[in-house]
């Protein structure tokens, strides 16, 4: 067991507990846009900071990658931490304003307005989707590609990948594309891709054991029509 | 047959650790870019999913997924050579091949790309054309250029000459001497650098008679193993963007003195080498 302190509580966890599980366990909410249970830690959304350490030493770490280290005191609601935390919600917000999961996380924390040049990506990198793909699903159909400026998500050529079984596990992990998948009301869709999906259950034969995410279903939709 | 291919490449890189990067840049040695069915190839025999690979290919600049022209052109943009104007000679060549940086002529004779730093900054702005070298290249040498790779640098070539002469070289990233005159191989002061390979670093002594291939130094190097070459002095590796027509590893470029590069193959016993001396005319 190790012992840490977190905002001046002290607490008990076993080795290899991030901070973000030993915060949550005494309560103190930690917003999380990148983290999910059942999937690793990525670490990529950088909402999750906190500030672990001592006066000049003391720096802001990712508590959803880091592990509780023995005696380590941590800060879950430092000025420092809650200016960082704006920012970085400025920056979503910059780069993926249409997404409703940032526009309410941005709310809840105040963040009204961001400074920087308004983007309009429909992918934030956090790489959610490839973990569900490739953890929950076994699949791993989909992943990143390239880098710096050009990485981005999809399947290898563009082709629709041999891996996949139209689970719709990533996107209804999603925090972007949630509001695509509207197939009921298409006006309201973003993309209106999902639309366009054979879904599992349609090609059921092919795969025994599917699970299915689609959410409304695209395929029962149209059979009772 | 390409899978029969593929399937040699990984075949032989089998013990390599971390093979799939060799196995890709055995593949792009061979087509010259990275075809999707070898790419599929190597996912089904090495049991890795496509994703992964997909990702590490379009990770790497040197990686190409398209068919690449008869020539590849890279222009230099690193630090040195920017500061000395190499963005206006990337846009000079786009402007006379007609295409982006990173696109090939549509009638597949030119592939222009722009990298950063080709390891022999003294000499920038760089481009290299086919493995050759430009040093000082201004906007007024890129016609020529261009018309030189048509013509085919082949021939501008300087291969098996086997005249022995001493050369003097220097690290094209600091421009201090490598040579050592208190170290004497074939009784002329060698050429130090500090190689790695394994685990291990140790300093080489390179003859530096032009032709002679005698090596001493601290560590035996086994026969066949690719090392990597530092300067000694400002600890930049010494390393440049072509490989080596025999065999495929890296070329080792060194500046000689009174103008010119010479480069030697970076792999234990492979006499590969090229000499390009004095400025490249153009
Ligand atoms: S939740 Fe920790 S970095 Fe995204
Ligand atoms: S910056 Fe061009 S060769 Fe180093």
């Amino acid at each position: 067991m190790i012992s840490l302190i977190i905002n001046g509580l002290e607490v008990s966890v076993e080795e290899g507990t991030t901070l973000l599980e030993a915060a949550k366990f005494l309560g103190f909410p930690i917003p999380t846009l990148c983290y999910m249970e059942g999937l690793s830690p990525y670490g990529a959304c950088r909402l999750c900071v906190v500030e672990i350490g001592e006066g000049p030493k003391a720096k802001l770490v990712s508590s959803c990658t880091y592990p509780a280290e023995q005696g380590l005191r941590v800060r879950t609601a430092s000025s420092r931490v809650v200016n960082a935390r704006k920012m970085v919600l400025e920056l979503l917000l910059a780069t993926c304003p249409q997404s409703k999961v940032i526009q309410d996380l941005a709310a809840a924390h105040d963040v009204r307005q961001q400074r920087f040049k308004q983007e309009d990506e429909d992918c934030i990198l956090c790489g959610l989707c490839t973990r569900m793909c490739e953890e929950q699903m076994m699949a791993k159909a989909i992943g990143f590609r390239g880098r710096g400026e050009n990485r981005d998500l999809g399947t290898p050529f563009d082709v629709r990948s041999e891996e996949c079984r139209l689970c719709g596990g990533c996107m209804y992990v999603c925090p972007a594309c949630q509001l695509r998948c509207t197939y009921n009301e298409p006006e309201r869709a973003v993309c209106g891709g999902c639309a366009n999906l054979s879904p599992p259950c349609v090609e059921k034969d092919q795969f025994d054991d599917m699970m299915c995410y689609m959410d409304p279903c695209v395929a029962c939709e149209q059979e009772t029509e | 047959m390409k899978t029969d291919d593929v399937a040699g490449i990984i075949e032989k890189r089998r013990d390599d650790r971390g093979s799939l990067i060799y196995i890709l840049e055995d593949i792009q040695a061979k087509y010259g870019y990275l075809p999707a069915d070898a790419l599929r190839a190597v996912a089904e025999k090495t049991g890795r999913s496509l994703v992964d690979i997909y990702g590490v290919a379009t990770f790497y600049r040197s990686f190409s997924l398209k068919p690449r022209g008869r020539h590849l052109v890279s222009v230099c943009l690193g630090t040195a050579c920017h500061v000395r104007s190499a963005p206006i000679i990337a846009e000079e060549f786009e402007r006379q091949l007609g295409i982006a940086a990173g696109e090939t002529t549509t009638d597949r004779e030119f592939t222009l790309e722009t990298v950063n730093c080709l390891g022999a900054c003294a000499l920038g702005p760089i481009v290299v054309v086919d493995g050759h070298y430009f040093s000082n290249v201004n906007v007024a040498t890129v016609k020529k250029i261009i018309q030189k790779a048509t013509v085919g640098l082949d021939k501008v070539e300087i291969k098996g000459d086997e005249r022995i002469f001493p050369v003097e070289v220097s690290c094209p990233r600091c421009n201090h001497t490598l040579m050592n005159p208190e170290h004497l191989i074939d009784s002329y002061p060698s050429i130090r650098v500090i190689a790695s390979f394994g685990d291990k670093h140790s300093w080489v002594a390179l003859s530096s008679l032009y032709g002679s291939y005698h090596v001493e130094s601290e560590f035996e190097i086994p026969e066949d193993t690719v090392v990597h070459l530092f300067c000694p002095h400002c600890h930049a590796e010494l390393i440049g963007a072509t490989d080596c027509v025999e065999c495929g590893a890296p070329m080792v470029p060194m500046i000689v003195r009174g103008g010119g590069l010479v480069q030697i193959c970076s792999r234990r016993g492979c006499k590969g080498h090229m000499l390009e001396l004095g400025e490249v005319e153009v």
